[in-house]
């Protein structure tokens, strides 16, 4: 063989017995949290006098004035945000970087559907050992339930999304659709809006995994029961049913825009009333403001329909939590940046910005909650969040792999949105693959 | 593009002779111009699309039809201004990113085909035809399939989320080195080769001096081809790049693309469209004036009768 | 650019010392290509395959599989719905761009069309557009809401079929390659045609051949070298389909699976599942797949140059 054949050779087999020394196998064996060692408040306050370097990945826009004002306050700090990428993106980076040992920052935004991956895999030091779960009471129940995971709390709250139906007034009321109350009126709304204008729909849908399991969260379905290791997957159950008894009828009737959200044709929609409403977390009237400013004034913000008439039940949709990477550096310093932003200062500053709050004195706050909204025509639509809060129905969980779970949803359930497959053996055939993916992975999947 | 002189051959009249020659032009077709025309307008109305829309805001977008202009607005010149200064100029940044990319990226990959095709070409040596096919079959793989493994060993030497984790593999060009074997194969006489060392002069001197102007045609070939390939550099640098600052223009249309899909996201697809428009006229400006190049290359190093 | 017959090149004549003078300066060339291909593109294909061969998983860690991955593969029906889907996108999609190229390089090519330059330019063009940026602007246009197509719809009273629903998002998709890449090819054809040797259509004209008796007997198998690199390299080209799904995939989520094509499954494996190994052993298979069919090809192309 030639000479630079054989060099290569050897380059090749150089670096592969690096990278196989350094690859794989690292995360079993890792410390994972240092649940013993406690760290007290004042070794955290000892982190912020001494000053030093802290890399955050986020890409919530609201906390660029958050490090803005926290290094003002500790100039000895330096604080790098980077946006990393939105979600998925930001935690195929986060995976990469842990993966390869190098480049991972100190805190990270996790949304709360992804927090039980990350802390599964022993990717997130838990916040028990700073003090954290003395925090409860700051945090409404919803956010708090969900950062909480195998009895370790792995982030703190930073957002959340009680769900609220956006509508458009000036839609509903040019054809006297009445605001409704009930999904059972919903549909009937959706019925009687598509007749009278056959270019508008009630709403748009072409597969969410996120929105189907929170509509499944409000009507009280429990699909995921997770104890450890073991996992059960069930869409049979009673929660679940109810959601596909109406949603199912949407789509055979064709009464959704076939339009993806946050696409162009999206924002579109919105801004011109051929969607006239969604039903989606608190966090959109930011959204609404800067990316749908043609339907300025025409929107408003009711409570979520329930699945039986009378009821107050709600459920979160998105929001996401700043958690402490293991394998970041300055661990005191970086919950010391965690606790300004989620729980200190920082609130007010990124509430200021349009985000929504996930701690309990905000949502209580008069202030906060007189918010008029120019976008709803001046309404108190803190008001209806808030409500909206403290009515989210308790007790769900999230699947430990609900990233991979959500990214084959459209795989899955989305057959049935451009097939003649039900609603329900979609959900059935996203139930087996995810069980397929949770055993071949380790767990106990049923 | 040749020019020959050639002798009317005797016809008996229908059959005009074909002939590349300028002296005497057959007759146009009209109806060969025509179906041709179509083409041009397949490969020109989306162009036009990009050209159009860009002179739409990004409300202007949404009311008015795709393919005419906006009747509220003439934005061209606020989008361009609002490309370059969103997001603290950052669209600059990826600008000057693409250029070194593709200058470095591009050029580097370019030398190195034309180093090895000649090699492959006038030179005999062991283990060629291996090469050769090691090298076409590196290029079956999908790059899927390679990015995960690089990454993690450039991270290992902590060259991730810098200009070289984009700039280093897109320094080899299976396709250049094909082209450039395959062209120096025929444009270089090894006649010239051997009276060179019969002269006494090294190889690389025999190189530089004698073979790269014959070279010129392929190698600019090979500059467009490998400048091509590096403007479509996406997948990598997307998993190499953490720091915005350092995306090429690819990655970075894409992020503000997806930017509305996040809470408190701004819709800016406006700025995608021009921003894309710029990507668009600087490529073709490179092509444009490297084709006036490539034209007397042809004349100059065209196979010999 | 001259892009001659497919065939090896000329060997120098081996002559005892000499050839050992060029073998050494044959690798000063070819040593640095090689080097940096090795790190590139060797390393990570070998890294590669050592990780088919093991399984990583979120409880219980690393452990040795062998071959596991590979029977996975073989038996997984996703992979072998995305094998099958650009097998098909390949049958049709690049016998079509392929046969559009040769139509407008034989076009420019005659002699006979007026402002050759303008159509050499301009269909030339699409090749210029970054395939990211091609995707994106597609994306836009393919809207049926309120897209290009959702705007036609309303402005003529039609009802377009949607691009993007399922049944003709590969033919979209295929719309987008063919438009992106027809004048590259073009382009190659119509060099390879500069260099047929004028004598040929000089005894054609004394002959009296016609247009198309020419075209049929001296252009085309002039350049069949090009034609049959073109064709490998649009067929390796095709089996990495990979660009324009993934950024047409938000528009049509339930279109685009994550297992649309094999080298977007191999991504979301990777990426969406943490599946790196058996997402190794995907890419390996899907690999020697290529191969297999390019040199199948490279082998019909040649023979048939006698």
């Amino acid at each position: 063989m030639s000479r630079i054949l054989k060099m290569a050779a050897v380059a090749s087999a150089a670096v592969l017995a690096l990278t196989a020394c350094g690859g794989g196998g690292d995360d079993s064996s890792s410390s994972g949290s240092s649940a013993g060692s406690t760290v007290t408040d004042a070794q955290v306050q000892a982190a912020l006098e001494k000053g030093g370097t802290l890399t955050v990945w986020a890409w919530e826009p609201t906390l660029k004035n958050v490090v803005t004002k926290f290094q003002e306050k500790y100039p000895k700090v330096k604080v790098d945000l980077v946006n990393a990428g939105t979600g998925d993106k930001q935690y195929t980076a986060l995976q990469n970087a842990i993966a390869a040992g190098k480049g991972v920052p100190d805190v990270g935004q996790i949304e709360y559907y992804a927090l039980p991956q990350f802390a599964i895999g022993k990717a997130l030091t838990d916040l028990k050992g700073y003090g954290a779960d003395s925090l409860k009471a700051d945090f409404t129940p919803g956010p708090w339930n969900s950062v909480n995971s195998g009895g370790g709390v792995y982030g703190l709250p930073m957002d959340s999304g009680p769900m609220a139906l956006y509508y458009n007034k000036t839609v509903f009321d040019k054809y006297a659709i009445k605001v409704p109350t009930t999904w059972a009126e919903y549909l009937d709304a959706a019925r009687k809006l598509h007749k009278a204008d056959p270019k508008a729909y009630i709403t748009n849908d072409t597969g969410d995994a996120g929105f189907a399991t929170s509509l499944i969260w409000q009507a009280g379905g429990k699909p995921y029961q997770v104890d450890g290791t073991n996992v059960t997957i069930n869409f049979q159950d009673q929660g679940s049913q109810e959601f596909v008894r109406v949603w199912q009828q949407l789509i055979s009737e064709k009464l959704l825009a076939p339009v993806s959200s946050w696409s162009d044709q999206w924002f579109q929609g919105i801004g011109s009333g051929s969607i006239a409403s969604l039903a989606t977390g608190a966090w959109m009237p930011a959204n609404f403001v800067s990316s749908a400013p043609a339907g300025a004034g025409q929107w408003r913000a009711a409570e979520l329909p329930q699945w039986t008439a009378g009821g107050n039940a709600s459920a979160e949709n998105g929001g996401s939590s700043l958690a402490l990477l293991d394998k970041g550096a300055n661990k005191e310093l970086a919950y010391a940046f965690l606790k300004y932003a989620n729980d200190g200062d920082g609130v007010q500053i990124r509430v200021d910005g349009g985000a929504f709050p996930a701690t309990s004195k905000t949502l209580a706050d008069e202030k906060w909650l007189n918010t008029e909204f120019k976008y709803f025509g001046g309404q108190k639509a803190n008001e209806v969040f808030a409500k909206s809060a403290q009515n989210v129905v308790t007790g769900w969980s999230y699947l430990p792999f609900q990233v991979y779970a959500n990214s084959v949803f459209n795989d899955t359930v989305g057959k049935a949105y451009v097939s003649n497959t039900t609603l329900s053996d979609g959900l059935k055939a996203w139930q087996d693959q995810s069980v397929k993916y949770g055993n071949e992975q380790g767990f106990t999947v049923k | 593009m040749t020019t020959t002189a050639r002798t009317p051959a005797r016809t008996s009249g229908q059959s005009k002779p074909v002939t590349m020659s300028s002296k005497k032009r057959p007759k146009g077709s009209i109806l060969l111009t025509l179906l041709t025309s179509l083409m041009a307008l397949y490969a020109l109305v989306p162009l036009a699309w990009l050209l159009i829309n860009s002179t739409k805001t990004q409300e202007g977008l949404f009311s008015s039809f795709g393919l005419w202009f906006d009747d509220g607005k003439f934005a061209l010149f606020s989008n361009i201004a609002d490309t370059f200064t969103y997001d603290g100029g950052v669209f600059t940044r990826w600008l000057a990113n693409t250029l070194l990319y593709v200058v470095v990226g591009a050029g580097g990959a370019t030398f190195l085909a034309v180093l090895a095709g000649y090699g492959l070409a006038k030179f005999n040596f062991a283990g060629k035809k291996a090469v050769f096919a090691i090298v076409i079959g590196a290029v079956a793989v999908p790059p899927t399939a390679l990015a995960v493994p690089t990454f993690l060993m450039f991270s290992k030497v902590g060259l991730t989320d810098t200009p070289w984790a984009v700039i280093i593999p897109s320094l080899v060009s299976p396709f250049g080195l094909y082209l450039m074997w395959t062209f120096a194969a025929q444009a270089i006489p090894t006649e010239m080769l051997e009276a060179a060392r019969v002269d006494g002069a090294s190889e690389m001197r025999t190189f530089f001096r004698i073979s790269v102007p014959l070279l010129a045609p392929g190698i600019v070939t090979t500059l467009l081809f490998t400048l091509v390939a590096t403007m479509n550099n996406y997948f990598l640098p997307l998993i190499m790049l953490k720091n915005p600052d350092w995306y090429p223009l690819t990655v970075g249309l894409n992020s503000w693309n997806a930017q509305a899909a996040t809470a408190g996201g701004e819709a800016v697809f406006n700025l995608v469209i021009t921003g894309s428009l710029i990507t668009v006229v600087l490529l073709l400006a490179a092509f444009l004036t490297l084709q006036r190049y490539w034209q007397s290359g042809l004349a100059a190093g065209s196979v010999k009768e | 650019m001259a892009v001659p017959q497919l065939a090896a090149p000329p060997a120098a004549p081996p002559q005892g010392v000499r050839r050992r003078r060029r073998s050494l300066g044959g690798w000063q060339f070819v040593g640095p290509f090689m080097v940096v291909f090795a790190l590139v593109f060797l390393a990570p294909i070998g890294y590669s395959i050592y990780l088919s061969l093991y399984r990583n998983r979120l409880i219980g860690g690393n452990a040795f599989v062998g071959l596991d991955n590979y029977t996975q593969a073989l038996q997984d029906a996703q992979f072998w719905s995305a094998v099958g889907r650009v097998g098909l996108f390949l049958v049709v999609q690049v016998p079509i761009m392929l046969f559009l190229a040769l139509l407008a390089a034989l076009a420019l090519d005659s002699g006979r069309l007026y402002g050759k330059s303008f159509f050499r330019v301009s269909i030339f063009l699409p090749y210029a557009v970054p395939t990211v940026v091609a995707a994106l602007m597609w994306g836009f246009i393919y809207g049926s809401q309120f897209g290009l197509v959702g705007n036609i719809n309303d402005a003529l009273g039609v009802a377009l079929p949607d691009p993007l629903q399922p049944s003709l998002i590969l033919a979209s998709i295929g719309n987008i390659t063919t438009w992106e890449f027809v004048g590259y090819n073009m382009l190659i054809f119509y060099s390879a045609l500069q260099v047929v040797p004028k004598s040929l259509y000089e005894s054609a004209a004394i002959d009296g051949a016609g247009q198309l008796r020419i075209i049929r007997s001296i252009k085309i198998p002039a350049i069949r070298g090009a034609l049959v690199i073109a064709t490998i390299f649009s067929i390796i080209g095709s089996f990495q389909l990979f660009n324009e799904p993934a950024i047409l995939r938000n528009l049509a989520p339930n279109a685009i699976t994550t297992y649309f094509t094999p080298n977007f499954y191999a991504y979301s494996l990777t990426f969406s599942g943490q599946q790196f190994n058996y997402s190794a052993a995907v890419a390996v298979v899907m690999a020697v797949l290529t191969i297999i069919v390019a040199y199948v090809v490279q082998l019909r192309g040649t023979k048939e140059l006698g």
